[in-house]
């Protein structure tokens, strides 16, 4: 390599640093979610989950305190056999372990001249036990808490345990129904789902005749009716929430899908007309001209010309608006409630409710981020289209 | 006003656009227009919506009439007593918290956006590292707000699951409560707001730096100006238009950011903001007249917005 490649070469180096590190923010909180969401619950909560790699809990202290009696793999001693799990089930908290060890046996002191641990180490060194002799298995990753969190499971075990050992909390049954519990992820996805597929394929629907109207229809007051429309993208959610759930108590429809719908629809329908209007708008004008020569209708016109040119508007549209509907909390929030809990709805419930710790969080936050990831990086060229195209929205 | 032309033979009959528009335009009005209206009117009730909001004045108190919500949503997060404490607790109220939203939020997300979307420019790995970046936009505010409160997580025992708190004691210093210490907290929850929203800047850049003719930087550097120089006084002036629009862009999304601070601290140890004081008086105290006093405010902040976007979008129409 000679000097000036080389000099190139140093040149480059803080700005590929700068990158890497910008990469690294972006990805590592995502990342440490997805980790912590496949360890045990007890791991999450001992340890970082950047140590999910590391040697198991109490491994390190066992080796030091125990293993040049016990052995290896516990059993070396045969009357004091640590792999047999009748004998640690008997001393399964520290507590219980803590006045063995200071016991003499055989009229020496249990440690030989070794001092005896303290509580922090004796409670690693039980959890290891536990481990090994299959007490209470640890493994280093499970899907428990994915299972769990679909069940909208709570007790203090995992689901699979309590339904192998047939005590399971009241609200779960053990069988394919548990995913349908009002309280799991898996009934919440269900939910956002009918709320998500009709609240986008309504505003496209009626975005694509009003589109259309805009750029190939003349009436009067076009032009400020649609800049009224430009304004009306902008709009907070929060300024027209109160007068509608106030009408919808009215008609009954406080968390029903139907109201969901309609009001997505509605606070869809001015960036999804806008988006239509300018791509329709900017298909050439002698296409249109020749069909209605040929003696087609507006009609024919719109759904035999606009509407096949327009797919990848479309598209873009749609992929918008899913995920924009699929990642909504406010609408959610009022008007569908814990009557019809979505996805995004059971996450914050479960964020400020104490029964739900960091397994079954990280879990069901992964599980509400899985549609629209895969969304995303298969169908992201689209999506990025549709949002920039606006680049503003209510 | 500029108008497109539509060819004559395609101008069939009086009635017909009103069909194709119909749908839209009553769902429109059902769901904007005729709330919005009805949300000002509400904004003077009590909390019922059926009495002034003139009764509900505390005797002995400054009363501003119909307008008491408005004096309700204005003062009552500030104390009063002097002017020291009212720049005080002004800036720890949702309207100051919302200020710092603006001003850090919108610098930081399209400074990062525009340097990254320079320094990615041309490069092997151009579309990977410029997805990972945009990816936060695909995940919903509850999602990304579950990941950082992980990251921000305080144990209060001696082990720190908390990646943030965990580097922070391994560097011999003391766990800290990121999310309920006031100050520290509004600017961690920006943090997050910036971690989603820079995709969405850099995209939008990204594209207008490209968009930057490669014959004037060509004969910039041959007069010998340097690569800072070409950014700063070539490439920032020309793709100035696009900055504004993604500036214009960043704060309305800021100004009606609800979930972020709902979800993680429920708006909470002094990081409310006005969306989420909004919902609270809304839909927590259940004071119909506060809460929409508070989202009138909201939209009297957006209004020079809105004209903007009339405004470029008329522009846009003359040179269509």
């Amino acid at each position: 390599m000679n000097k000036q490649k080389l000099n190139h070469f140093f040149a480059k180096i803080p700005k590929n640093a700068l990158i890497v590190f910008i990469i690294l923010i972006w990805i590592i909180p995502t990342f440490g979610l997805l980790v912590t969401s496949l360890r045990p619950i007890q791991s999450i909560n001992n340890s970082g989950w950047w140590t999910a790699l590391n040697p198991a809990v109490g491994s390190k202290e066992y080796a030091q305190n125990c293993e040049a009696c016990h052995g290896k793999n516990g059993d070396l001693i045969p009357t004091a056999n640590l792999a047999d799990p009748d004998l640690i089930k008997k001393y399964d908290r520290s507590v219980l372990m803590m006045p063995s060890l200071k016991r003499e046996i055989n009229g020496q002191p249990h440690m030989g001249n070794q001092e005896i641990p303290d509580a922090k180490v004796v409670a690693d060194i039980v959890v290891y036990l536990k481990n090994i002799s299959g007490v209470e298995k640890m493994p280093r990753f499970t899907f428990n808490n994915y299972l769990d969190a679909l069940v909208g499971y709570r007790g203090t075990r995992t689901y699979a345990q309590d339904c192998a050992d047939g005590t399971p909390p009241l609200d779960i049954k053990c069988n394919i129904s548990d995913i349908l519990n009002p309280r799991g992820m898996g009934r919440s996805f269900v939910n956002s789902l009918m709320v998500t597929i009709p609240a986008t394929i309504l505003p496209i629907l009626f975005a694509a005749f009003a589109g259309y109207a805009f750029s190939w229809m003349h009436f009067k007051g076009r032009m400020l009716l649609f800049a009224v429309l430009v304004g009306l993208q902008v709009v907070p959610l929060q300024m027209t929430m109160v007068p509608i759930s106030r009408i919808y108590s009215q008609l009954g429809m406080n968390g029903t899908f139907l109201g969901v719908w309609l009001f997505h629809t509605g606070f869809g329908l001015p960036y999804a007309i806008y988006l239509m209007r300018n791509f329709l708008g900017s298909l050439p004008k002698d296409l249109f001209e020749s069909a209605y020569l040929d003696g087609a209708s507006h009609w024919t016109a719109f759904y035999k010309l606009a509407i096949p040119l327009a797919m990848p508007a479309i598209a873009s549209l749609g992929i918008f608006q899913f995920l924009w509907v699929w990642n909504d909390l406010l609408v959610a929030l009022v008007f569908l409630g814990g009557t019809k809990p979505v996805m995004t709805y059971q996450i914050s419930n479960m964020v400020s409710s104490l029964g739900a710790g960091w397994h079954l969080l990280t879990a069901a936050a992964f599980l509400s981020m899985l549609l629209p990831m895969i969304v995303f990086f298969s169908l992201q060229r689209y999506f990025v289209r549709g949002m920039m195209a606006g680049a503003v929205k209510g | 006003m500029a108008t497109k032309p539509v060819p004559k033979i395609m101008q069939q009959g009086k009635v017909t656009p009103y069909y194709y528009l119909a749908p839209a335009l009553v769902l429109m009005f059902f769901f904007i227009v005729y709330p919005m209206v009805n949300t000002i009117a509400l904004s003077f009730r009590d909390k019922t919506g059926i009495q002034s909001a003139a009764t509900t004045c505390t005797p002995g108190k400054p009363c501003w009439g119909s307008f008491e919500n408005y004096h309700y949503a204005l003062t009552a997060e500030f104390d009063t007593s002097s002017a020291a404490t009212i720049w005080k607790t002004f800036w720890l109220s949702s309207y100051g918290n919302t200020i710092k939203w603006i001003i850090f939020m919108v610098a930081f997300t399209v400074i990062i956006g525009l340097v990254f979307a320079k320094i990615v420019d041309g490069i092997k790995y151009e579309a990977l590292s410029k997805a990972i970046l945009f990816m936060p936009m695909a995940i919903s505010f509850v999602g990304a707000g579950v990941i950082w409160k992980f990251v921000y997580n305080y144990g209060s025992q001696q082990i720190q699951v908390g990646l943030l708190n965990a580097i922070i004691t391994s560097l011999g210093g003391k766990p800290i409560s990121f999310l309920t210490t006031p100050v520290l907290n509004t600017f961690m929850l920006i943090i997050v707001g910036i971690w989603i929203w820079t995709g969405f800047c850099m995209t939008i850049l990204s594209s207008a730096l490209k968009s930057v003719p490669d014959e004037i930087l060509e004969a910039a550097r041959v007069d010998g100006a340097t690569e800072w120089r070409v950014f700063t006084k070539i490439i920032i002036p020309i793709i100035m238009p696009t900055i504004l629009v993604v500036i214009t862009t960043m704060v309305i999304n800021v100004l009606k950011l609800f979930d972020l601070v709902y979800v993680m601290t429920g708006g909470n140890f002094n990081t409310d903001v006005i969306a989420n004081r909004m919902y609270t008086e809304m839909y927590i105290n259940f004071n119909m007249g506060r809460g929409t006093a508070v989202a009138v405010i909201l939209v009297i902040a957006i209004i020079p917005f809105i004209y903007m976007n009339i405004k470029r979008f008329l522009a846009q129409e003359e040179m269509r």
